[in-house]
């Protein structure tokens, strides 16, 4: 066991940084005001390393590090904006976007243009770059699933099981290029463990699984997140207390999420506070 | 962990039994009464490691892992549909469609050295009879190439090349100066009395003498370093597990031989079994680890077998169990079966899969050391590895240091295949010429000019004929920025489209990737890509490769293991050498 209260000096791009003991270097770099681009990372789950977006380079270690898994140690040198960093990162970013559509991983966005990835270069004459090439699953009135966007972060697959919602619906199947997140044989959501507490949502990075309500709305071109607001409120169905943020465009209520910093939910909710707000609006008539 | 739930398709009795003869019918969990259930998560993550045996059972039993086949060991084992379904997809030897024939599936290789034989052929002549073939990666039979590896249905898998009888076993059969060969041909693989006949156990008796520490102590000493590939000091990793005082702790062998043009510890397996069990009753001492495994690959049936008697034999006359030889020590080995994914030779992904979860390898720190098979003190060595370690227990350092080099003391298998004259496992001394070796393989065959040897396999590299006069050490090798690996040395002439063998390495890795992280799973799609679209227009441009220096380096950089880090170096190694050409 790490003494709770020791301090780890390290340098991180020639700064000197002091964090608790345990801290990823990750949560070093921000504290150091260093911004770290992360995909597969959230707050509310254990980190799985998959992505290689934030990696570093750690001054003895032959390849580079991913920043949200590595704890930092005593001495240690990172190097955030080396070229091998910069170039892995690039790379990544590459990667996902030539094979994923990363068209709603707004965050993502950002960082394709800092490293100046080009996303289109693998695609040679006669020969596209291999892509996921998926139908968005449409099963049920509340949520879809559109692996054409997926990038295999695992943070549904944690959500669904170990650490949130323990229905373990959905885990990583097949191999390589080819993996993809499925039930059993690929049964549908009804027909699987699914109960539909809508968690997996709540973390997907890409807009891969979303509300059935955004879904439609930006079929329909009527999706826009400028005019939306955000309503904190407390979930009425059960004494828990969870909070909710109410998100509406045109004062109706569009989707449902948790803040990961909220002491109840750490950003999961149940099927009632996901999707029981269905009574306060009535079904759109046209 | 939640009450699971199971979807409605039942299993037939077919299924049932099969799975009852593999793990038993004993429920992970028991609900007594409503309030009262018996087993939870810990029982749960007790049993969990029964899932592959459990998933071969289904596969050899139909031909095929059922919905049904699949419901039913998910409720036995407690495991999640979902997640079962993940591990059974994740390897090559199950199947989750119900296939259009019945009857035994042919898997022939398609890798390097049976790439450059007859193989098409080979599959054409068993397509037209009617038969079923699956198109696999490196099958280990590389000196019998090409080679054929039949999955039964109902019955036990095969190899065609065992059924044959071979009076010379290896190449270099009589020969005295052999160490880690000695045995092969000489002592009878099926017997216990003829192995201690050929002083077999004297190295535990040797063992015990020392005491545990002696055993580290003389590992240490004696130089040996791990022959899969990475050449870690196999002493530092026995010293290190044997400090650990968490306990259970665990030795495995790791068996899972899938390197393209490794076959030496088939060999092995195969004709010296009971020395690979000695010898993981001398780790097991050494490192105070109580339980035993062998993780071996799929495709192996004969050395399977072979194992499987030589532990039955050696419990049966106390070297294995609650004293295990004497020894006053507990030790009792499990052999687990790998089911096709050459990812599962690396060794945390091996654990991955072993535990019953998909093969996909985790970061390293933590080391297998302090946190390996079930997150236990683990220490894992490969069969030539573990067969050194006899030699130094039962001569001594100094004695094993009078062979090879300073930096590589003793000797080393070599997995001669491709062109060449008498291909097959050989023993020589570090040290020993690139060009000795292959004469002593009977030089490359046919009238035409050396171009290349493949070095390590599909993660090592290429070298010309300029590296003849290479002496085999780690050292030299490594200055010259190439591997000795596991030991694959694959000659190839200039008759030889070598274009062709890139783009099937490339094709290899890619069907190889975990998928788990992007430059991987990414990377090797993307370098396929480019070879096979430069094979296709035989266009070399500047920017295909730049694009494969860009996709090699990130595989280097950022992968999680060693599979991405070198899934380009032959490829890279191969453009350097001007071996994939602009035209033919």
């Amino acid at each position: 066991m790490t003494d709770p209260k020791a301090t780890v000096s390290l340098t991180i791009d020639g700064r000197r940084v002091h964090v608790p003991a345990g801290t990823s270097i990750h949560k070093a770099c921000e504290a150091a005001n260093i911004d770290t681009p992360t995909l597969c990372w959230a707050e509310n789950l254990t980190p799985v390393n998959v992505c290689r977006v934030c990696v570093v380079e750690v001054e003895g270690s032959r390849a580079l590090v991913p920043s949200c898994a590595r704890a930092v140690e005593e001495d240690m040198i990172v190097e955030t904006d080396s070229e091998r960093v910069r170039h892995s990162r690039k790379m990544v970013l590459e990667f996902l976007g030539s094979g994923v559509d990363l068209s709603q991983a707004d965050e993502l966005a950002e960082w394709v243009d800092h490293y100046g990835a080009d996303l289109d270069r693998y695609d040679q004459p006669g020969l596209p770059a291999q892509r996921m090439n998926e139908k968005p699953k449409i099963q049920d009135d509340l949520y879809i699933r559109d692996y054409d966007k997926c990038v295999l972060c695992y943070k549904c697959v944690e959500a669904c099981g170990d650490d949130a919602q323990h229905t373990y619906a959905i885990a990583v199947s097949g191999r390589g290029f080819d993996a993809r997140i499925s039930t059993e044989f690929d049964v549908t959501l009804p027909d699987s463990a699914c109960v539909y507490c809508g968690n997996c949502i709540g973390v997907c990075p890409t807009g891969a699984i979303q509300f059935k309500t955004e879904f439609d709305m930006r079929e329909a071109g009527e999706w826009r997140p400028e005019d939306q607001s955000v309503t904190t409120t407390v979930c009425s169905f059960c004494g828990v207390g969870c909070n909710l943020e109410l998100h509406t465009q045109d004062d109706r209520i569009v989707k449902v999420t948790s803040p990961t910093d909220h002491s109840v939910t750490q950003g999961h909710l149940c099927i009632k506070g996901r999707f029981g707000w269905t009574y306060v609006q009535p079904p759109k008539r046209r | 962990m939640a009450d699971l739930f199971i979807g409605p398709d039942y299993a037939d009795g077919v299924e049932i039994a099969a799975v009852t003869a593999a793990i038993g019918d004993d429920p992970a969990v028991v609900h007594e009464t409503e309030r009262l259930v018996i087993g939870g998560g810990a029982r749960r993550h007790e049993r969990r490691h029964l899932l592959l045996p459990a998933l071969h059972a289904l596969q050899r039993a139909k031909g095929w892992i059922s919905p049904g086949g699949l419901n039913h060991v998910s409720e036995l084992l407690q495991v999640p549909p979902a997640e079962a379904y993940g591990v059974a997809s994740f390897y090559e030897m199950f199947r989750l469609d119900e296939p259009e024939s019945d009857g035994a599936v042919t898997h022939v290789c398609v890798d390097a050295a049976c790439q450059i034989t007859a193989n098409e052929d080979l599959i054409a002549e068993i397509e037209a009879a009617g038969g079923r073939v699956h198109r696999s990666p490196c099958l280990g039979q590389c000196e019998r190439a090409p080679a054929r590896f039949v999955q039964g249905v109902g019955g036990p898998d095969h190899v065609p090349a065992d059924e044959v009888v071979v009076e010379r076993k290896i190449p270099q059969q009589g020969d005295s100066a052999l160490r880690l060969l000695k045995n092969i041909g000489l002592v009878d693989p099926t017997s216990l009395a003829s192995y201690r006949q050929h002083g077999g156990y004297t190295a535990l008796e040797r063992a015990i003498e020392l005491g545990s520490e002696g055993v580290c102590d003389a590992v240490v000493e004696s130089g040996l370093s791990g022959r899969g590939g990475a050449a870690f000091p196999t002493g530092q990793k026995w010293r290190a597990v044997a400090a650990e005082r968490d306990r259970p702790k665990h030795v495995v062998a790791n068996c899972d031989e899938s390197e393209p043009g490794t076959f030496k510890d088939r060999v092995l397996m195969e004709n010296d079994p009971f020395a690979i069990i000695e010898a993981l009753t001398v780790a097991g001492f050494a490192t105070g680890a109580e339980n035993g495994w062998i993780y071996i690959r799929g495709e192996y049936p004969l050395a399977t077998d072979r194992l499987r008697h030589a532990i039955d034999q050696c419990r049966g006359a106390g070297l294995l169990g609650a004293d295990a030889a004497g020894t006053g020590h507990a030790f009792d080995i499990e052999i687990r079966r790998g089911a096709g994914a050459y990812i599962c030779g690396e060794e945390t992904a091996l654990f991955a899969s072993l535990e019953g979860f998909r093969g996909e390898p985790r970061s390293k720190p933590p080391f297998p050391t302090t946190h390996g098979l079930f997150g236990e003190p683990t220490a894992i060595n490969n069969p030539e590895t573990l067969i050194n370690a006899l030699d130094v227990v039962l001569h001594g350092a100094a004695e094993y240091r009078s062979r090879g080099t300073e930096q590589s003391p003793g000797t080393k298998l070599l997995c001669v295949s491709g062109q060449i004259g008498r291909p097959g496992v050989y023993e020589v001394e570090f040290g020993t010429t690139l060009g000795q070796v292959i004469d002593l393989a009977g030089g490359i065959t046919g009238s035409r000019n050396l171009a290349a040897v493949l070095m390590g396999g599909a993660a090592g590299t290429f070298v010309g004929p300029e590296a003849l006069d290479m002496p085999l050490t780690l050292e030299d090798t490594r200055k010259r920025g190439t591997t000795l690996g596991s030991g694959v040395v694959m000659p190839f002439t200039d008759e030889i489209d070598m274009t062709a063998i890139c783009v099937r390495i490339s094709e290899f890795f890619r069907n190889e990737s975990c998928g788990q992280c992007v430059p991987c799973r990414v990377g090797t799609v993307r370098q396929n890509e480019t070879l096979v679209q430069i094979q296709r227009t035989r266009g070399l441009t500047a920017q295909r490769r730049d694009l494969m220096g860009d996709v090699g380096q990130v595989m280097a950089d950022a992968s999680i293991c060693g599979l991405g880090h070198t899934a380009a170096s032959a490829i890279n190694s191969a453009l350097a050498l001007g071996l994939i050409r602009e035209a033919v």
